[in-house]
């Protein structure tokens, strides 16, 4: 069987290091010896495959999963997910999870002092579409304190979670909000040295897809590795 | 054609410690239901820090070809047959402990880069708070001769490879032992593949 072309490699500084001192939990999981660069070979050019069978059709708002409405403000939160190439990726899926608006996870692990909402779990998922689209419902979730170091806080974010065409193309990572006074402070999001990089992890505030007397629209476009030209990698 | 520069991969972030809320309604631990053919495996674990602490808060994803050597996934080509219902996906969650198991089907041989066929090996993504990006590594059989002839086991020092390579297990002969020991004394054997 003919070599199948691999996937591009991050330019440098566009993803983050394994270790990252002022994330203090990555300083005894991070591995001390250099990763062995490997070569794509069919195990890492295929990943798992899930079709709509799979999926809630449901999950995609998660204003709705209980009898009422959860507290807080309504948002949209959609965009695409596409290669390096700017081609969509279709019918991949996408897992998001968050705090509720107070900033409360619906986890036994999270014990910060703010009320959790019965209304409000905080998960959800949906397969992108044809031309790579995705689009949930949620409210804005709220900053949290933690203890990474003295009066730590998480900015306002959504965990996201993207398969994409091969198991080399896995991606998850963290949708901020635009304005965010806690952005410069938070190790997890600097933890990027390339600024550019970082702040494309910053959704955008659209007035487009901002739902009129609903639901203001953030943009969050999730960029997945792009493929190479040919089997044989630079 | 000119290549977009804002179009570069978006920048990982870790999957923190709350990521069941979002990640377990596709926990799948038992990846092969009594219909799929191949020799049954079970493969259980520790993932460990530095200090050989279990890891409370961890997250693995599994993918391997059925025991035909063929990957569910449109651009595996091979002339092997697929099993409708084996996906070769896995993903479970560690314990208090850092334990953490899964039943399945020791995959075929697939073919490598250099034209030989790889020995049996399952790939895995590792995930947990504190890791800002996922781990990739890779299981291999004890007792396969197709291990030495390996092309990504050729690329790892010998001394390192045995930390790649399962171990039989005393209770009983389908049980497999291998954990990943993120830093320090055997620190696992991680590959860079990209993102």
């Amino acid at each position: 069987m003919a070599d199948l072309p691999g996937y591009r490699r991050p330019a440098p500084g566009t993803q983050p290091p394994h270790l990252h001192p002022p994330y203090v939990s990555s300083v005894k999981r991070a591995p001390s010896q250099p990763l062995i660069h490997l070569p794509h070979t069919l195990s890492e050019v295929t990943g798992p495959v899930f079709d709509a069978s799979v999926v809630d059709v449901k999950a995609c708002d998660l204003t709705r999963q209980h009898s009422g409405e959860p507290l807080g403000e309504r948002i949209v939160v959609s965009g695409r997910v596409l290669d390096e190439d700017g081609r969509p990726v279709p019918h991949t899926l996408v897992e998001v999870w968050q705090a509720n608006a107070a900033g409360r996870y619906r986890h036994k692990a999270d014990q910060h002092d703010a009320p959790l909402d019965p209304n409000f779990t905080g998960c959800g998922h949906t397969l992108s579409d044809a031309a790579g689209h995705y689009r949930f419902v949620t409210i804005r979730p709220g900053a949290y304190p933690w203890k990474n170091h003295y009066n730590a806080w998480r900015p306002a974010h959504i965990h996201v979670s993207v398969f994409g065409p091969a198991f080399a193309t896995r991606l998850v990572t963290q949708m901020y909000f635009p304005g965010d006074p806690l952005l410069p402070l938070d190790p997890i999001f600097n933890c990027t040295a390339d600024e550019q990089a970082r702040n494309r992890l910053i959704s955008l505030f659209d007035l487009a897809t901002t739902v009129p007397e609903q639901a203001l629209g953030y943009r969050f476009d999730i960029i997945l590795s792009g493929r190479l030209a040919t089997p044989w990698e630079k | 054609m000119g290549h977009n520069m804002s179009w570069q991969a978006s920048t990982s972030q870790t999957v923190g410690p709350f990521f069941h809320l979002g990640l377990a309604w596709l926990f799948v631990d038992d990846l092969a239901g009594p219909e799929v053919s191949g020799q049954r495996v079970e493969i259980a674990g520790k993932l460990l820090d530095a200090d050989g602490v279990g890891v409370p808060d961890g997250l693995l994803e599994i993918w391997q070809a059925n025991s035909h050597g063929k990957y569910a996934h449109p651009e595996d080509a091979q002339d092997k047959s697929t099993e409708p219902s084996f996906r070769g996906y896995g993903r479970v969650a560690t314990a208090e402990d850092g334990a953490f198991r899964f039943k399945t089907v020791k995959p075929g041989r697939v073919p490598g880069p250099d034209g030989k066929l790889q020995a049996a090996h399952i790939v895995v993504s590792v995930f947990a708070r504190g890791l800002l990006r996922r781990l990739v590594t890779r299981i291999y059989f004890p007792d396969d001769p197709a291990n030495a002839e390996d092309y990504a086991l050729g690329l790892v020092d010998s001394a390192r490879r045995h930390t790649l390579i399962a171990q039989k297990s005393a209770e009983r002969a389908s049980l497999l032992e291998w954990s990943i020991r993120l830093q320090g004394a055997n620190e696992t054997v991680f590959f860079d593949i990209g993102v």
